[in-house]
C-alpha cells in the first residue's frame, strides 16, 4: 500500500522488552507531498448520484477542486472527472471509497498517465470602443473565440488545460471582467486504451 | 429567477403577548373508557391465546409452507380475493428472504402497508415502543442470527428515531433492511405534514438507499437491498416507500438472484485473496519469530471461526481480538490470548507492542485498539486481510495488503504456511504466558469494591457468565457495563456477544436483546445495561411484555453515568459535571411493566438474584447496585499509546 514500510525498525531478534530500545514512530497512511489528481469516474447514471460522489468527499474530508459529469455514449452510463489536491495515499483513499459506492462502477487515478485535459471558460471582458481591437487581437492570439459582442462587452470562449485558461483569464483581467465561468477539467487518456472498454471485459 | 441571499428582512414578531391570555377550559367529565379488555374476560382471553399462537410461529415461521395452516390459506384467499398492491410486494419480498420477524410502528403513510399485514401470518410484526428499539432490535437479531434484521417505521419521525440504529449498524457492518414510508411522491418537495428528506439523512450512513415511488421497482429495490445488506461487507439498507407505491396494483415479478447481481454492475466484492499476496503474507509469516494474529468482525461475519483456529493451530500464532471479534475463538484455547485496546486487557496491548508481525483479518484499525497510530506495534510489520479494500491503508500503512473474505483467504493460505509445532515458539509462548498471568493477577478482577462488600460490577459479570454456562447471548450497552462484560463474561461461541462498537450507542442493549432473544430462542439472553443506557430506551420494557420476549436484563446501578465519571476523574481532574445520574426505583418500575424483577446490593445476592431471572419464563429484570465509583482498569487514555496504559488510580488500591 504504502511505498514506506511502517514497521521498518528490525524486529527484536530475541524476546526482549521494546522499552529499551527506542523504534522510529510508526509512518502515518498520508502525509505526503500533496499535488493535483485527476480521477476518472464512470458511474450509473441514476438520480443522486451526484450526491452520493459529492456527500461522501465531504464526509471524508476530501476537498474537490472540480467535478464535471457528463453522459457517455453508452446508456445508463456517467462519467465524472473529479479533480482533488492531496498526497498519493489520500487520493488512493478517496478512490477507494468511491469505489464503495453501489453506483460507482470504476475509479481511475489518471494522474500519472498521458492524458488530454479541457476545460471550457467563457469570459465576459468589459470593452469600449478604446480597447475592442486590443481585446479581439488577445483572444486571437489565445486562440479564443469571440462569440458574443455589444458595445461594452465581449463574451469569449477559451478551451485548454487549467493553467491555459488561467493564463488567459489573467491577460484580460486588466480589461474588467463582468462575469466568468467555467467547467473544470474533463480528461481523456492518450492512446487506443479506453476506460469504458476496460468496464466491460 | 434570480436568487439572492439574505433577501429582504421581515417585520419583528409583534409577540406572543399581544394574545390575550386563555381562561382554563371547564374541566370536562368523561366517562372512562378502554380500548383493553378487562382481564378475564372473553375478550382478553383471545387476545392472551393470539399472543401465544403469534409467540410460537415466530420461532419456526420459516420453516411453515404457507398453505400449511388453516389460517394461512384463509390469508392466501384473501390475497387472492383482491388485486396486489406495493404493500403486498413489500410483505412477499420479506417472506421470500426469510425474515421470520421484523420490528416496526406505524404511521400515517405506512399504513397501506398494516392494511395488508393480516393477509401474511407468515410474518411476525413486533410492535415495538420507539423506532430506535425496532432498529436496534433489528441490528441484534442480524447479528445473533447472521441473517438481514429488518425494521421500519413511517415518514418524518418515525424514519429520523430509526436514524441512530441505522447509525449503530452502519459504523458495525451489520446487515439490516430499514423500511420507510414516505409521503405520496405528487407531496415529496412540498414539506408535506411528516415529511423530510429522509433519503438524504441515511445517505451518508448506509451501505446504500433508495426512494421508490412506483410499485413496478419495488421487487426488484428489495430484493437488491437484501443482497446488498448481506453480501461482501455487510451493512444497512435503507428503502423509502411513497404512499402511493404502497398502494398503487403491480404485477411486476420478484427478480431471481442472478437477475439481482445483473442488475448491480457497480457493487462486485472482491471475494479472494490475491495469489500473490497470500504467497507474500505466508512468507512474513515463515520469517515472523513473534507473530500475532488480530482478529475482528469480519471473522464472525464470514463465519471463518473453524478456519481462524486452524490456521492458527497449524502456525503457533497467539491470537487476540477487537471488541467486535470477541466469540471468534472460545477465550479458554490455549492460542486465544485476549480482547486489546483501549480497556483490553495489558498483556494482549503489551504483546502487540513487541510483536513482529500482526496478521490483522477482519479488523480495521480503529483508534480505540491503536491509540496514537505513531506509537502502536513499532516492531511490527503488517499483514492486513479485509473485504473492503478501503479499510486497507486508511488508519494504519500496512505491509502486506489481502482484499478478500476472511473465510477463503484463510482457506487459501493454510496450505502455503509451514506447520510450525508449539515447541518451535516456545520461548515466545512462555513469555506471552507469563504476562497473562501477571496482568490477570494485577486487575481489578475480583478485588477491590468487592473487598469492601460493596457489588463489584466485574464480579456480577463474571457471575452472569458462570451461571448461564457462557452459553447465553450476551448483549452490552455502553459505557464501563460494555468493557466489563467484554472483559469478564467469558465467551465460548460466535455471535454470543453483541456490542454497539463502532457507535457506541447508549441504549442499545435491551432493544438489540429483544431481537436477539427472537432469532435465536434456544439460547437465554442477557441484556447488560448501566443504568445511564437503560434510561434512554427503557420504553421497550412494554414490547417485551407485550410480545413475551424472554430477555433477561442485568442492570448495573451505580447511580453514575460511570465512563463518563471515570474519564472526569482521571482526564478532567475530577469535575464531575452531569455524572451523577438519578433513577427510579426500579423494582418499582418492573412491576408497572408487569415485568418480575429482583435487586442485589452485595456480593452474596448475586446468585440468587440471577438465578431468579432465569427462573422466569419471559423477561426479568435485575437490578444490581453496584460501588459507585468503580473504573475500568486498563485504560489507554485517548490520544496516547498501547503502552501508555494507566492501571492504577487514586489511593493505594485504585
Amino acid at each position: 500500500m504504502s511505498d514506506k514500510p511502517a514497521g521498518s525498525a528490525a524486529p527484536p531478534a530475541a524476546v526482549v522488552s521494546p522499552a529499551h530500545t527506542a523504534p522510529p514512530p510508526r509512518a502515518l497512511p498520508g502525509g505526503g507531498a500533496t499535488k493535483v489528481h485527476r480521477l476518472v469516474a464512470l458511474v450509473l447514471d441514476k438520480p443522486g448520484v451526484l450526491n452520493r460522489v459529492s456527500s461522501l468527499m465531504r464526509a471524508r474530508n476530501f476537498n474537490i477542486d472540480s467535478l464535471a459529469v457528463s453522459h457517455t455514449d453508452q446508456e445508463g452510463l456517467s462519467r465524472m472527472t473529479i479533480t482533488l489536491h492531496g498526497d498519493d495515499v489520500a487520493v488512493e483513499q478517496a478512490a477507494k471509497q468511491l469505489y464503495r459506492l453501489i453506483d460507482v462502477l470504476k475509479v481511475q487515478d489518471v494522474t500519472e498517465e498521458p492524458t488530454i485535459e479541457h476545460e471550457l471558460a467563457l469570459v465576459k471582458v468589459r470593452v469600449s470602443d478604446a480597447n475592442r481591437g486590443e481585446v479581439l487581437k488577445l483572444v486571437e492570439l489565445s486562440k479564443g473565440r469571440v462569440v458574443d459582442l455589444t458595445g461594452e462587452s465581449a463574451v469569449v470562449e477559451v478551451t485548454g488545460t487549467e493553467a491555459e485558461v488561467d493564463a488567459f483569464v489573467a491577460l484580460v483581467r486588466t480589461y474588467g471582467i463582468k462575469e466568468l465561468v467555467r467547467t473544470g477539467a474533463v480528461v481523456m487518456t492518450r492512446g487506443a486504451g479506453s476506460i469504458e472498454e476496460a468496464l466491460k471485459r | 429567477m434570480t436568487m439572492t441571499k439574505g433577501g429582504s428582512a421581515k417585520p419583528p414578531r409583534s409577540g406572543a403577548a399581544a394574545i390575550p391570555p386563555a381562561s382554563p377550559p371547564p374541566p370536562k367529565t368523561r366517562e372512562r373508557r378502554s380500548h383493553v379488555p378487562a382481564a378475564g374476560t372473553e375478550h382478553a382471553a383471545a387476545i392472551e391465546k393470539a399472543q401465544r399462537e403469534m409467540l410460537h410461529e415466530g420461532t419456526r415461521a420459516q420453516s411453515v409452507p404457507a398453505d400449511a395452516h388453516p389460517a394461512h390459506a384463509a390469508s392466501a384467499a384473501a390475497r387472492e380475493a383482491r388485486a396486489r398492491i406495493g404493500a403486498d410486494v413489500v410483505c412477499e419480498a420479506l417472506i421470500r428472504q426469510g425474515v421470520g420477524v421484523f420490528f416496526s410502528y406505524p404511521g400515517g403513510v405506512i399504513l397501506p402497508l398494516y392494511d395488508v399485514l393480516g393477509d401474511y401470518p407468515e410474518l411476525r410484526h413486533v410492535l415495538v415502543r420507539h423506532e430506535q428499539g425496532g432498529a436496534h432490535a433489528a441490528d441484534g437479531y442480524a447479528r445473533a442470527t447472521g441473517k438481514v434484521g429488518v425494521c421500519m417505521g413511517t415518514s418524518g419521525p418515525g424514519a429520523t428515531n430509526l436514524v441512530t440504529g441505522i447509525g449503530t449498524a452502519q459504523l458495525d457492518s451489520i446487515p439490516i433492511v430499514a423500511i420507510t414510508g414516505n409521503v405520496p411522491s405528487a407531496l415529496i418537495g412540498k414539506d408535506a405534514f411528516q415529511e423530510i428528506d429522509i433519503n438524504g439523512i441515511t445517505l451518508p450512513m448506509t451501505k446504500h438507499n433508495y426512494l421508490v415511488r412506483n410499485a413496478d421497482d419495488l421487487p426488484r429495490v428489495l430484493a437488491e437491498a437484501f443482497h446488498i445488506a448481506r453480501t461482501g461487507r455487510p451493512g444497512p439498507v435503507h428503502v423509502d416507500i411513497t404512499k402511493d407505491a404502497l398502494q398503487q396494483e403491480t404485477t411486476a415479478p420478484h427478480p431471481t438472484d442472478a437477475e439481482v447481481i445483473a442488475g448491480l454492475p457497480g457493487f462486485r466484492p472482491n471475494m479472494d485473496g490475491h495469489y500473490r499476496q497470500l504467497k507474500t503474507a505466508a512468507a512474513e509469516i515463515a520469517a515472523a519469530k513473534r507473530p500475532m494474529i488480530l482478529a475482528g468482525h469480519g471473522v464472525l461475519h464470514a463465519h471463518a471461526e473453524a478456519e481462524l483456529l486452524a490456521f492458527a493451530e497449524k502456525t503457533s500464532i497467539p491470537i487476540a481480538w477487537t471488541l467486535l471479534g470477541i466469540g471468534a475463538v472460545d477465550e479458554r484455547h490455549p492460542l486465544a490470548y485476549g480482547y486489546m485496546g483501549m480497556h483490553g486487557w495489558k498483556h494482549v496491548n503489551r504483546a502487540i507492542q513487541s510483536a513482529d508481525l500482526l496478521f490483522a483479518i477482519g479488523m480495521r484499525f480503529d483508534d480505540r485498539v491503536t491509540g496514537n497510530v505513531r506509537t502502536y506495534a513499532p516492531y511490527a510489520r503488517i499483514v492486513h486481510v479485509d473485504i473492503d479494500p478501503a479499510e486497507i491503508g486508511k488508519n494504519v500503512a500496512v505491509e502486506v495488503p489481502i482484499v478478500g473474505d476472511a473465510k477463503r483467504v484463510l482457506k487459501a493460505i493454510a496450505p502455503m504456511v509451514e506447520a510450525t509445532p508449539i515447541e518451535a515458539r516456545r520461548d515466545y509462548l512462555d513469555q506471552l504466558a507469563e504476562w497473562k498471568q501477571d496482568s490477570l493477577g494485577s486487575s481489578w478482577h475480583g478485588s477491590g469494591a468487592w473487598r469492601d462488600g460493596l457489588l463489584s460490577a466485574d464480579y456480577v459479570v463474571q457471575r452472569i457468565g458462570e451461571l448461564t454456562d457462557h452459553e447465553a447471548i450476551y448483549v452490552a450497552d455502553v459505557g464501563q457495563n460494555q468493557m466489563w462484560l467484554a472483559r469478564y463474561a467469558g465467551f465460548r461461541h460466535p455471535n454470543t456477544h453483541l456490542s454497539s462498537g463502532g457507535l457506541g450507542t447508549m441504549g442499545y442493549s435491551m432493544p438489540a436483546a429483544m431481537g436477539a432473544a427472537l432469532g435465536v430462542p434456544e439460547r437465554e439472553v442477557w441484556a447488560i445495561a448501566g443504568d445511564g443506557g437503560f434510561q434512554m430506551t427503557l420504553q421497550e420494557l412494554m414490547t417485551l411484555v407485550q410480545d413475551r420476549i424472554p430477555v433477561k436484563i442485568a442492570l448495573f446501578d451505580n447511580k453514575k453515568l460511570g465512563m463518563i465519571r471515570q474519564w472526569q476523574e482521571i482526564i478532567y481532574a475530577g469535575n464531575y459535571h452531569s455524572a451523577h445520574l438519578l433513577g427510579p426505583d426500579y423494582l418499582k418500575l418492573a412491576d408497572a411493566y408487569g415485568i418480575p424483577a429482583t435487586k442485589a446490593s452485595s456480593p452474596a445476592e448475586v446468585d440468587d438474584a440471577i438465578r431468579f431471572a432465569q427462573g422466569v419464563d419471559g423477561p426479568a429484570l435485575v437490578w444490581f447496585e453496584i460501588a459507585g465509583e468503580q473504573n475500568v482498569f486498563p485504560m489507554m487514555p485517548a490520544g496516547k499509546g498501547l503502552s501508555d496504559l494507566i492501571e492504577h488510580w487514586g489511593g493505594p488500591e485504585e
